[in-house]
């Protein structure tokens, strides 16, 4: 029953997505109060419509209500409750759901809180995001229902990939769409902004917010999923360039870089129509990457052809709103021009190196990822495009836009000096070759590009914290006015010393992991010894377990150095009965050098166990890295300007001009 | 400023088509994706032996997959690659055929490396009772492959029955090819 209430909501929520796609956007072309007021009703009652859809979903799972084809299919009785709920979004159908939900969920955010935007502005924002909901209401119902029945219900369900049987993944695509789905704001915003013909700073106000919000998110999605294929996959990898994890990065390639753009327009009003495309680029790839993602257009061509209605549905539904609002944006644009002029070595410069340098990564790895399907459309070949490709072409893209990263926030606005900015980081400057000079004594033997790669790390680290040492004139002013600055300035120049200083982390994480990985690879017998690195691994021996719903053989490893104890590490290897599937548990113990990372694998015949052991140096700095990059996003969030500096609450039929103008000579 | 209409130099007029013309022919690469289908051929090989051949183990993974092999049992042989992504959306079927004995898997594993096959096999499960590892390709040309995945349904006399081409959908295993290996256990024949 609560699943017929469900689809029902959904039906219903596809109706009011129809009118409030239509009504209120006539009505401000027409400038029609009662029209345009209509927006915000509408994109509270589709929000209430879609949670109750998604709640039905969670209940059929919670409860395993296996005549829901989608419950019997995904989920199983013996399963945590943890993965039941999971289950919800670790499917096709489901997943489409969640993405609706929060995109819902964001629209209605817009509704309730956007008082301070001038009313047919809300209007036309909340109809654009109103026919993105249309779109994936109509596939969902049409093509991917998640509450179809099945009768005569199955007395158990076939389970859940027991690759996703885990915390990590459990939060990654909630985290992950979030972010997608953040990025549809700024799409709206964008759009709504083409139709009215203005851009201006009080549009980047709003903008950034939202997209710095969505960049968190997607950050914190991808580092959760990297972490995940590292601990779960079993043989150390953490990125590997595959169809699935591009297609996350690139929305956050293209989010990083309209970031960036979205402060020259807020303070300098230039880079206006860059700005616009940027955000419509960004959620196009989101879109993509949806779709790539679970309708698996490049992970498998085939099955995606194999069911023609979703995939030419999920097609034209992309060719509609991405060719709809560049097609707008190629009529539009022109209308906008942008203001402020600046020298080519500036703050305004600075970040547009960092968009050219970061959008032409992003449209390496958009090549990468779609030159197999180009090479299969023209030629009948099949080939894969992997790591080498990409190393190859996103490395030296990377490379002068992590150089210049360190140097951008130095710089002046308009105009700036690049030799007296350079001169303000000679600390950074100094601390870039004592890393340069230690890695050489130390690791001389090593990798030669780990030279260099630490270096840079230690450049962008140590230039974050010597501009903020300035901005606290830490050191050359008493203590007292240092701290007095630490409390004045503003939150999002801490947003940028967190976040590039996080970048920092992830390059050395990278480089030292990659460079000074000590691997084994063994096949071992009780009592038996392996030396990794500095460590001895000593086998104790292998004992069968039962887990909830999977057995496993559990391998202990004593861990010891120069002689001394260290740890016992215990890694798994799982198997699920339903589905049935073999996972591995790798046992890993993180230090502050790094991780050490065990595997025990399959028992050869004359019952020995083959076992594989890593030593990474400093890997845990990558994740540290992300956590600092979200952390940087999250204090700029909460900087006042960002609350106090968007326009004031005002009489509600202010003219939209007005509004703008005050905010932007604020 | 924002508000006033600029004239534009004709010549960067054509600049904001781009990004659309992109999307464009992207899109129609997408279009194209979707309804790139293996062409239904019928293998000239089937009915006859299958092709004698002597491949290799994929180092680091016991028992190779040779000509002889294949006579005895009826059984499936797979042609995949670590690169070929479709491989993977038939993968648990196989997981499964193999965990539940109802017939045994062979692969071909076609112009891979064999690390990374390996590495594969161990992301995804191992559902093959032998591999052979075709490097070259050349027995992969033998068997008439022009594709990845393809998968081949083999009588006890080691002949070929029936040819799948592209990946298998849980529909062929128990609409085409489970009746099949049904029908030849029961010394029956099959055709597919």
């Amino acid at each position: 029953m609560l699943a017929e209430l469900g689809h029902y909501a959904l039906v219903l929520a596809l109706s009011v997505a129809l009118i409030q796609a239509t009504i209120p956007l006539l009505g401000a072309w027409r400038g029609d109060q009662g029209w345009i007021a209509l927006a915000r009703p509408a994109a509270l009652v589709q929000c209430l419509l879609v949670v109750v859809a998604f709640a039905a979903l969670m209940h059929a799972y919670v409860t395993s209500d296996f005549s829901v084809l989608n419950v019997a299919t995904n989920s199983h009785s013996a399963k945590p409750l943890l993965y039941k709920i999971s289950g919800v979004w670790g499917n096709h159908e489901g997943s489409l759901l969640l993405w609706l939900l929060i995109l819902v969920l964001f629209g209605a955010a817009v509704a309730m809180f956007g008082n301070n935007l001038p009313a047919s502005f809300r209007a036309r924002v909340l109809s654009v995001q109103a026919m993105i909901a249309v779109g994936f209401l109509a596939f969902v119902l049409f093509t991917s229902n998640p509450f179809e029945r099945l009768l005569p219900a199955p007395i158990d369900g076939r389970g859940l990939n027991p690759l996703l049987q885990d915390p990590g993944l459990a939060f990654h695509p909630p985290f992950l769409y979030l972010g997608y789905v953040g990025f549809s704001m700024a799409f709206s915003f964008a759009v709504a902004a083409l139709i009215e013909g203005r851009v201006d700073a009080a549009w980047a106000r709003w903008v950034r917010p939202w997209t710095l919000a969505a960049w968190c998110f997607l950050t914190l999605g991808i580092a959760l999923g990297s972490w995940w294929a590292y601990y779960e996959l079993g043989w150390g990898g953490w990125w590997f360039w595959d169809p699935v994890e591009n297609a996350s990065f690139m929305p956050w390639l293209a989010g990083t870089a309209l970031l960036h753009s979205a402060i020259v327009v807020e303070k300098r009003d230039a880079l206006k129509n860059w700005t616009v495309l940027l955000a419509i680029v960004t959620f196009s790839l989101s879109l993509l990457g949806t779709f790539l993602v679970r309708s698996g257009v490049l992970t498998s061509v085939h099955a995606f052809a194999t069911d023609p209605a979703r995939g030419v549905f999920i097609l034209a539904f992309l060719i509609v709103v991405i060719a709809g609002s560049l097609t707008l944006y190629a009529v539009r644009a022109p209308a906008m021009k942008g203001g402020g002029l600046f020298a080519p070595v500036s703050r305004e410069g600075g970040l547009v190196l960092n968009n050219l340098l970061l959008s032409t990564a992003c449209a390496t790895v958009l090549l990468g990822t779609l030159y197999p399907l180009f090479l299969d459309a023209l030629t009948g070949d099949k080939i894969t495009v992997g790591p080498p490709y990409f190393n190859a072409t996103f490395g030296p893209l990377m490379l002068p836009a992590l150089i210049a990263m360190a140097v951008g926030p130095m710089l002046a606005w308009k105009r700036a000096d690049i030799l007296g900015a350079l001169q303000r980081l000679k600390f950074a400057i100094a601390a870039t070759l004592a890393a340069l000079f230690l890695t050489l004594v130390l690791a001389y033997d090593g990798p030669w590009m780990a030279i260099p790669g630490i270096a840079l790390g230690v450049w962008i680290i140590a230039a974050a914290l010597e501009e903020a040492a300035h901005r606290l004139r830490l050191f050359r002013a008493p203590i007292g006015e240092s701290l007095r600055r630490l409390a004045r300035s503003p939150r999002s120049a801490w947003g940028t010393t967190f976040a590039h200083a996080g970048a920092g982390m992830v390059i050395i994480g990278i480089v030292a992991s990659s460079s000074w990985q000590v691997e084994k690879l063994q096949v071992m017998r009780t009592g038996e010894q392996v030396a990794v690195g500095e460590y001895s691994f000593k086998f104790l021996g292998a004992t069968a377990i039962k887990g909830p719903n999977y057995d496993a053989v559990r391998g202990s490893f004593e861990v010891r150095r120069d002689g001394a104890h260290v740890d016992l590490m215990t890694p798994e290897s799982r198997s699920y009965p339903e589905p049935p599937m073999e996972t591995t548990e790798a046992a890993i113990r993180t230090g502050w050098g790094g991780d050490l990372y065990a595997v025990i694998g399959d028992p050869t015949a004359d019952g020995a166990w083959s076992t594989r052991f890593y030593n990474k140096p400093m890997i845990h700095w990558i994740w540290m890295g992300c956590l600092f990059m979200v952390l940087g996003g999250l204090v700029s969030l909460s900087d006042r300007r960002h609350r106090v500096g968007a326009p004031a609450r005002r009489n509600k039929n202010a003219k939209p001009l007005e509004v703008a103008k005050s905010v932007a000579g604020e | 400023m924002s508000e006033q209409i600029e004239e534009q130099n004709p010549q960067r007029r054509w600049l904001r088509l781009v990004p659309l013309a992109i999307a464009l022919v992207i899109g129609g690469f997408l279009f194209v994706g979707l309804s790139l289908k293996p062409k239904e051929i019928p293998s000239v090989l089937i009915g006859k032996a299958v092709p004698q051949f002597d491949l290799p183990a994929i180092p680091g993974r016991p028992k190779g997959l040779k000509s002889a092999d294949l006579s005895g049992e009826v059984s499936l042989v797979n042609v995949f690659a670590s690169w070929c992504v479709s491989c993977r959306a038939e993968h648990p079927l196989f997981m499964n055929l193999q965990a539940r004995n109802i017939v045994p898997v062979h692969g071909l594993n076609y112009k891979d490396e064999s690390t990374a096959a390996l590495n594969w096999l161990r992301r995804y499960g191992d559902p093959y009772d032998r591999i052979g590892a075709d490097l070259k390709g050349r027995v992969g040309i033998d068997w008439g492959v022009y594709g990845v995945p393809e998968t081949f349904l083999v009588n006890a006399e080691g002949r070929i029955v029936c040819k799948h081409i592209g990946p298998v959908r849980q529909e062929d295993l128990d609409e085409k090819l489970l009746p099949a290996v049904e029908a030849l256990r029961q010394g029956g024949t099959a055709q597919c």
